[in-house]
């Protein structure tokens, strides 16, 4: 290449596949490609026409149709077509119009298939169409976060430290010492030794000793299981350290013991994940029930912008940022919680307090307002209990103000007392939702379909979890109500593939991420979830168990998968990039902000989420109330 | 053009055609007789059908006889398209010093030119392009005169062609660029015809480099956009060529 050609060089390396390209090859394509101009309304190729090229747009819009004459795509600035035909070796498969004045790089065949058979990346690229190249881009993406890569046995240093749960504290405590560990596993040695494998009972940490051992003054000749945790939360070996990371978040663990099949393996600490990330959002969670007011709680909730960039940077995906920003926000919840128990002394009756919307999902971001609610043990009298759990949800309810979770303009806090009811109260208004549904009304109650126990008695919350999941499926009315809620909002994109545009608070034209990408898609997926029965509340884990009903074709499964993905990513970055120029963040995409990849990606993503609404509306039958 | 070997009247007003057959026989020097024989279009041949080439110097100055070529750039194109695998860029010796205000323009530094090698021995590789082909510009009093003068210098014998000039053609598309009192009252513009300002015109993109390579490609694309828009590939050569 002349050393001249710099210019059309470095326009190719900014767009896929050409930004993965060796540097080599680009030089060799960009020597030997031939510029053509053509004019508006130019017919480019023809259907039956011999393919003899590809086509790069280098400036103006080309429109691309199918056999039938019917509009297939809108190609712009830095995207490719004509690769199909010569893929074939044969005829113009889509033909091509100019839409705008545009200059043309083309690509002869020649050097086609010598990209092609020099350059995997291109080869894959250039071979599959849009959906399948959305997939591509999310692992892609996902491959370069080592904790999404890695699997948890290769966490694991040592041999298991265990001991039976018959031995003393004392013992305990010595054992740990000597091997050096955080976390002593404990087995069950009932079937006296004569069985192969012991089981795992329990669990004691360094922490426990500390806490429950030194500070209640134990005798050291305590069994170790007065102490230990029981009802463990374990992690298969062959999952990714990633997912070890979400399930130390959602249950506030330091220690996961590592299981393969019905073997332990050892045990994996917080302290193993953070070599990974180097300033884990889980040292944030860990550091939140160290704060002894909620002044010191404030103070600490400014790291939480911090780590949510840090994890964008680092190349985490939308189901990690989501989960460790409601693993976080639990967390706050919880140690105000805590602490207004301190203040206003033990609770009268049980309850449970209860995150919805977002948080439940695991799918909470930076920008988030608070949702909860509070079930209280049906022996609950308000005459004589209610003046406490108001003033603990007030307590709570203003503290999470202070930590940045602004109050709920719906109202749907704890402070509300319609919202902060006995067990069987709950369990009359989800029936109702459920049983006599009515549009507008679920509209309303929509967010309660995401609800997740996280403070004292969180077996009520799963016990309206199964309610919902035992009748929501056999209601047929519900389901086609929901359908047409979920039908309001529609992805943002115009007939010819363009972004429909909306002015925002700052009068520009926009989109907005939320309302026309991630929000449909949620809730599409809600209801496929509650008309499959499961019990899962966040969108992947949902899609997993919509999966095992065969409801959804397994191939369309993936695709939603990635299109949430995706946008969800576009719409985290989005945030992160304002957090880091000091603005305040919003869900208001400029598309003219967004990479050509993106661009061309959420394209495909906000097609996923349309075809998904077609066949929301055919499965229950229903039509949109009206169309915002 | 210079007119130390004065041609007769006779042969400069033949048409082109039969003009480079004349010269092709009083030609002296190898490459020119090649290049004369080579043969020109008819005047008649639609634009379509006419092999072009652009052709940009990067130059010293603006004076064919006090300044010099530095850097040569070209690339051969049709209507269709522009050929990047037959693109060729040189940097070649002024025989004048370099300007500091000419260095700073074109970005060619008395490092890049100290070892470049003189216009007279890469004639041969230039001609190699221009051969059988039109050649487009952008300016017309810079190229044709430039090479001119260099020839005559080096070989004793200058040389003629017909060109097409695209700034030429923008000027004739904008005959009132300057408006009148009264359009300036009401905000009119002046129009440019920089090939930048041109291109601007035809949605063509901006390129941030300056060197006779790209403005040559950039050239061949305007040609391109100012056919497609005002005239037709059916337009004689002879409507376009100066």
């Amino acid at each position: 290449m002349q050393a001249e050609l710099i210019d059309i060089r470095n326009h190719l390396i900014q767009h896929a596949p050409f930004d993965e390209m060796p540097e080599e090859l680009v030089n060799e394509l960009t020597a030997n490609i031939e510029i053509s101009y053509v004019r508006a309304g130019t017919q480019i190729t023809e259907t039956g026409q011999t393919s003899t090229r590809m086509y790069y747009v280098r400036s103006g819009a080309v429109e691309i149709f199918r056999r039938s004459g019917e509009l297939y795509n809108r190609i712009g600035e830095g995207e490719i077509f004509g690769q199909f035909g010569l893929l074939m070796r044969g005829q113009v498969r889509f033909p091509a119009r100019a839409l705008e004045d545009s200059l043309l790089y083309r690509i002869t065949a020649e050097t086609f298939h010598y990209l092609f058979e020099n350059d995997e990346n291109f080869a894959d690229f250039v071979e599959i169409e849009d959906r399948s190249r959305l997939r591509s881009a999310v692992s892609r993406r996902e491959k370069s976060n080592a904790l999404m890569t890695s699997r948890v046995n290769r966490l694991i240093s040592r041999e298991t430290v265990s001991a039976p749960t018959t031995v003393r504290l004392q013992e305990a405590a010595r054992i740990m010492t000597d091997q050096g560990v955080s976390a002593l596993l404990l087995m069950d040695e009932e079937c006296g030794g004569t069985c192969d494998r012991e089981r795992l009972v329990g669990i004691i940490t360094d922490r426990d000793l500390r806490t429950r051992a030194v500070t209640e003054a134990l005798p050291s000749e305590t069994p170790v299981s007065d102490i230990m945790t029981t009802g463990l939360i374990t992690i298969r070996a062959s999952s990714y350290v990633f997912e070890a990371m979400l399930t130390m978040l959602h249950n506030n663990v330091h220690h996961l013991p590592v299981i393969d099949g019905d073997e332990v393996r050892g045990v994996i600490a917080l302290a193993d994940i953070v070599r990974y990330e180097s300033q884990s959002s889980l040292y944030l969670v860990s550091n939140i029930f160290h704060q002894q007011d909620v002044k010191a709680l404030k103070k600490i909730s400014k790291d939480v912008r911090d780590s949510f960039v840090r994890m964008v940077n680092e190349d985490a995906n939308s189901h990690m940022i989501g989960s460790a920003m409601a693993g976080i926000g639990r967390s706050f919840t919880q140690r105000l919680l805590e602490l207004g128990e301190e203040k206003l002394g033990p609770p009268p009756v049980p309850y449970c307090f209860m995150a919805l919307g977002s948080m439940a999902r695991d799918e909470q971001l930076v920008v988030t307002d608070q949702d909860n609610a509070m079930i209280l043990d049906n022996s609950f009298v308000p005459e004589e209990h209610d003046e406490y759990f108001l003033a603990l949800a007030k307590f709570v309810s203003d503290g999470l103000a202070q930590c940045g979770y602004t109050y709920c303009t719906g109202d749907i806090m704890a402070t509300n007392p319609k919202w902060r009811q006995p067990l069987k109260v709950w369990r009359d208004y989800f029936t109702d939702w459920i049983e006599n549904p009515k549009a507008v009304a679920l509209l309303n109650s929509n967010i309660f379909f995401d609800l997740d126990g996280i403070y004292g008695r969180t077996e009520y919350a799963e016990e309206l979890k199964a309610l919902v999941a035992q009748k929501a499926s056999s209601s047929q009315l519900f389901l086609t109500l929901m359908a047409r809620n979920a039908l309001n909002r529609t992805p943002p994109l115009g007939f010819f593939r363009t972004f429909v545009l909306e002015e925002d608070g700052k009068h520009q034209k926009t989109f907005n991420l939320k309302r026309r990408g991630t929000a449909p898609l949620s809730d599409l997926i809600r209801i496929h979830a509650l008309a499959s029965g499961s019990q899962a509340q966040n969108s992947f884990e949902r899609l997993k168990s919509i999966g095992k009903t065969k409801l959804i074709m397994e191939d369309d499964l993936s695709n939603l998968r990635d299109a949430l993905e995706f946008i969800s990513i576009v719409r985290i970055r989005h945030q992160a990039l304002a957090l880091e120029a000091g603005e305040e963040p919003d869900n208001n995409v400029r598309p003219e902000d967004l990479s050509p990849f993106e661009r061309s990606h959420l394209k495909d993503a906000f097609q996923v989420v349309s075809n998904a609404q077609k066949f929301l509306r055919f499965r229950y039958n229903s039509q949109a109330t009206r169309h915002v | 053009m210079s007119d130390n070997q004065p041609l007769p009247d006779t042969i400069k007003s033949l048409p082109w055609p039969e003009q480079y057959k004349a010269l092709s026989e009083s030609a002296q020097a190898p490459v020119l007789k090649a290049f004369y024989e080579a043969g020109c279009v008819s005047e008649n041949t639609p634009v379509s059908e006419v092999a072009m080439v652009a052709l940009d110097f990067e130059t010293t100055g603006l004076d064919a006889e006090a300044h010099s070529i530095v850097s040569i750039g070209l690339v051969p194109f049709t209507l269709d398209a522009v050929l990047l695998n037959q693109a060729k860029h040189w940097i070649v010796r002024p025989r004048l010093p370099l300007h500091q205000t000419s260095v700073t323009f074109h970005g060619i530094t008395h490092a890049d030119i100290s070892d470049a090698p003189d216009l007279s021995e890469i004639l041969e590789e230039v001609f190699a392009s221009l051969n059988g082909r039109i050649p487009v510009v952008h300016y017309r009093h810079i190229e044709r005169p430039f090479l001119n003068v260099a020839l005559q210098y080096r070989l004793d014998e200058g040389i003629r062609f017909p060109l097409i000039d695209t700034m030429a053609i923008e000027a004739y598309l904008h005959p009132d660029r300057q408006p009148s009192f009264f359009k300036r009252l009401v905000g009119g513009e002046p129009i440019s015809i920089r090939l930048g300002d041109s291109r601007k015109r035809y949605g063509l993109p901006h390129y941030a480099a300056h060197n006779a390579l790209v403005d040559a490609i950039a050239t061949a694309e305007l040609l391109q956009a100012q056919i497609q828009h005002h005239f037709s590939p059916q337009t004689p050569i002879g409507d376009l060529w100066l």
